[in-house]
């Protein structure tokens, strides 16, 4: 379990001070599969540096398993990282690569050579075993960069956008094989990457971070269904927002007047939040329903009907101003095809909304 | 269509050949053309007043390691030569030594700086190597010589009663050679050291290399042409020395370069001189072999 108190991060004095990590709290259980998400520049890899012993905080601690990690040096914590650059030591060959971590750690030869096999094999790369660094592709020298990681079973491995230059067939293979491989091994993964796809399909839990800050923490499906702030609900996938007024709050519920007048219930923000007054509600294109003008929650005019294959995506001018876009799956037996330009209404079931707490 | 691209592809070599000519020229006369001469005049005879008379002998070339001993006329080691030979090897090899330990540091320092200071350092390294080599060797023996500064100081702090003899000792020549030839270390290293990645330091020391592994395993290996490209050349002039042993050894410490002069000065014999001169070029091909050797066997790690 790695626990993770207050870091703070400046980097600079003075004018050209920076903070790269701000308060960042969070705990990671052992053998989770743990994700890092947001925009370029927002921090995760000064996070993982913190963890790995590269740089030290301004202010906070890191324990692992209850052990202060942040007083040993980087080569004493159990601790992994699958660069982002890579860092592949270009004057050994792809084995002696992988067998470096194992050679340091003083196994005995035996034990590397059989480790060294099974992490080629893993990686799919022991045809290339006494190839130089140099002389492979990117996709590979990612991969080899994985295996050189996990070799010597670190209690922690350490993930900076490991699958980034992968093609889409082998990524998805990738994507299988790290999860195996994190729940075979027990190594608690802390996975880097600001693809959400690859974030909601392979994290037990997720934070979001934007600014050197965590906004949000939460499985994937929490995230994705209940996002807590504007920027989560923006940053993964597509969302609605509607700016409502708050009637009033009871326990998870939330009572909202539309600007159409119509009343619904939504689910109130994450940890508290306003219990009344103008809110911002988000809702998921693929959880609001088109319907006819007549007796729906709210009503606008059909503007771009936008057909995607699996999806027909229908933008509609509210009458109240702002857009609205419904995302609805397209089924075979379609008669209906709708018109820009036309009358259409938009329903949400009761608790589809997710007031936001800013 | 092809007869004229082959003509024109006839003239392209011709033009090319033709615009070669000046550098070639230069490679003849002042590269080969010396060369030549010198070994031409390896096999001919001294001259009674220096210079060289037109009349083959292998005698230069014995005399390079043997002599003919005045009383009993018999064959001999040259031990004078052979001592000035040891010694140029074993000062040059030290001297490169030297260099590399304290360069060797000093250019990761450097190139562990931000650019910006990298410069200002570089700058501070290559001052001295501009300033006259006779000016930095007499500052040198200002520093070392029995009144000199060092001397004076230790005696005035009660360290030692009587001045240390350091002048005309191997130990001065050391001293002057690596001041002198310290930046030939310090450039090639420097600049290996620039293209180095620094993050393989941070991947070692992710899988568990201490500090001296991390230097033994990732650092040196990597900046190994540098390195060898530094001894090389603070090796190579060593070896040719001329300047620093004549003022700093003080005549007792000759070293090749000495040795040669001599014999085309005071001793008026140019034909050994000569084959000294080439046995000097040996030498320093040997090394240079080394170092292509040490090289081309890391060149296709493309640091
Ligand atoms: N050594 C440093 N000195 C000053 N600023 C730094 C340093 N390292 C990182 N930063 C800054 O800290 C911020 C966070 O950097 P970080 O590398 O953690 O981003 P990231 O989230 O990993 O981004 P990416 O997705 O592009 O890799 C960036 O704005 C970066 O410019
Ligand atoms: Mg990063």
């Amino acid at each position: 379990m790695i626990e993770i108190e207050g870091v703070t991060k400046i980097f600079g004095v003075g004018a050209e001070a920076f903070t790269a990590l701000d308060d960042v709290s969070v705990t990671i259980d052992a053998n989770e599969f743990f994700t890092l998400l947001g925009p370029s520049g927002c921090g995760k890899t000064t996070l993982l540096r913190v963890i790995a012993g590269f740089i030290d905080p301004t202010r906070g601690r890191v324990t692992l398993d209850g052990n202060n990690l942040l007083n040993q040096p980087p080569y004493a914590r159990p601790v992994n990282t699958v660069f982002q650059s890579y860092a592949l030591f270009p004057h050994m060959t792809v084995a002696q690569n992988i067998a470096f971590g194992l050679e340091m750690l003083g196994k005995p030869g035996s034990e590397v050579t059989s480790t060294v096999d099974e992490m080629l094999a893993l990686v799919r790369m022991t045809e290339m075993a006494d190839r130089k660094t140099s002389q492979i592709s990117g996709g590979q020298q990612q991969r080899v960069a994985l295996a050189r990681a996990l070799a010597p079973r670190p209690k922690v491995l350490l993930l900076d956008e490991p699958l980034s230059a992968l093609d889409f067939k082998l990524r998805k293979d990738m994507q299988l094989e790290l999860k195996r491989l994190q729940s075979e091994t027990g190594i608690t993964f802390i996975f880097v990457t600001h693809d959400q796809d690859e974030a909601l399909t392979m994290s037990n839990r997720i934070a979001v971070m934007n600014e050197g800050r965590i906004r949000q923490i939460g499985g994937p499906r929490d995230i994705y269904d209940h996002p807590a702030e504007r920027f989560v609900a923006d940053f993964i996938g597509d969302t609605n927002f509607l700016d409502v007024e708050l009637l009033k709050v009871e326990g998870e519920q939330a009572h909202i007047r539309l600007p159409s007048g119509s009343e619904v219930v939504a689910r109130a923000a994450q940890g508290g939040g306003r219990t009344g007054g103008e809110v911002t509600v988000a809702i998921r294109p693929e959880h609001a329903r088109m319907d006819e003008a007549e007796g729906a929650l709210f009503q606008g005019a059909l503007s771009n009907v936008v057909y995607v294959g699996t999806d027909t995506h229908y933008h509609i001018d509210l009458d109240s101003g702002g857009q609205f876009i419904v995302r609805q799956q397209n089924q075979p037996d379609q008669r209906h095809e709708r018109q820009v330009g036309e009358r259409v209404g938009v329903n949400f079931g009761a608790g589809i909304g997710q007031i936001l707490k800013d | 269509m092809t007869d004229l691209s082959a003509a024109r592809n006839r003239r392209d070599r011709n033009t090319r050949w033709l615009l070669l000519t000046p550098a070639m020229l230069v490679l003849l006369f002042a590269a080969s053309g010396p060369l030549l001469i010198v070994l031409v005049y390896s096999f001919l005879t001294p001259g009674d007043y220096g210079g060289v008379e037109w009349q083959f002998s292998l005698q230069a070339w014995t005399n390079v390691l043997a002599e003919r001993d005045i009383f009993t006329d018999e064959w001999q080691l040259a031990d004078a030569h052979l001592t000035v030979l040891w010694r140029s090897i074993k000062l040059s090899f030290m001297t490169a030594v030297l260099a590399f330990i304290f360069g060797f540091p000093t250019a990761y320092f450097i190139a562990t700086r931000p650019p910006r200071q990298r410069d200002i350092y570089m700058l501070l390294i290559m001052i001295p190597f501009w300033t006259n080599l006779l000016i930095r060797t007499f500052a040198i023996m200002e520093l070392i010589r029995n009144q000199g500064t060092v001397n004076t100081l230790l005696i005035a702090m009660g360290v030692i009663d009587e001045p240390i003899q350091m002048l005309f000792t191997e130990f001065s020549l050391l001293l002057g050679m690596t001041y002198v030839y310290l930046p030939l270390m310090i450039l090639p290293i420097y600049a290996s050291m620039e293209r180095f990645d620094f993050s393989l330091v941070e991947a070692g020391y992710d899988l568990y290399a201490t500090r001296l592994q991390v230097l033994r395993k990732i650092i040196f290996p990597l900046v190994k042409p540098g390195v060898v490209a530094g001894s090389i050349l603070v090796f190579v002039p060593c070896l040719g020395a001329y300047v620093t042993p004549r003022v700093l050894g003080g005549g007792k410490q000759l070293m090749l370069g000495n040795l040669i002069e001599l014999q085309f000065g005071q001793l008026r014999n140019w034909p050994l001189g000569a084959a000294l001169s080439l046995t000097l070029l040996v030498i320093v091909m040997i090394a240079l072999l080394f170092y292509v050797r040490a090289v081309g066997r890391e060149g296709e790690t493309n640091v």
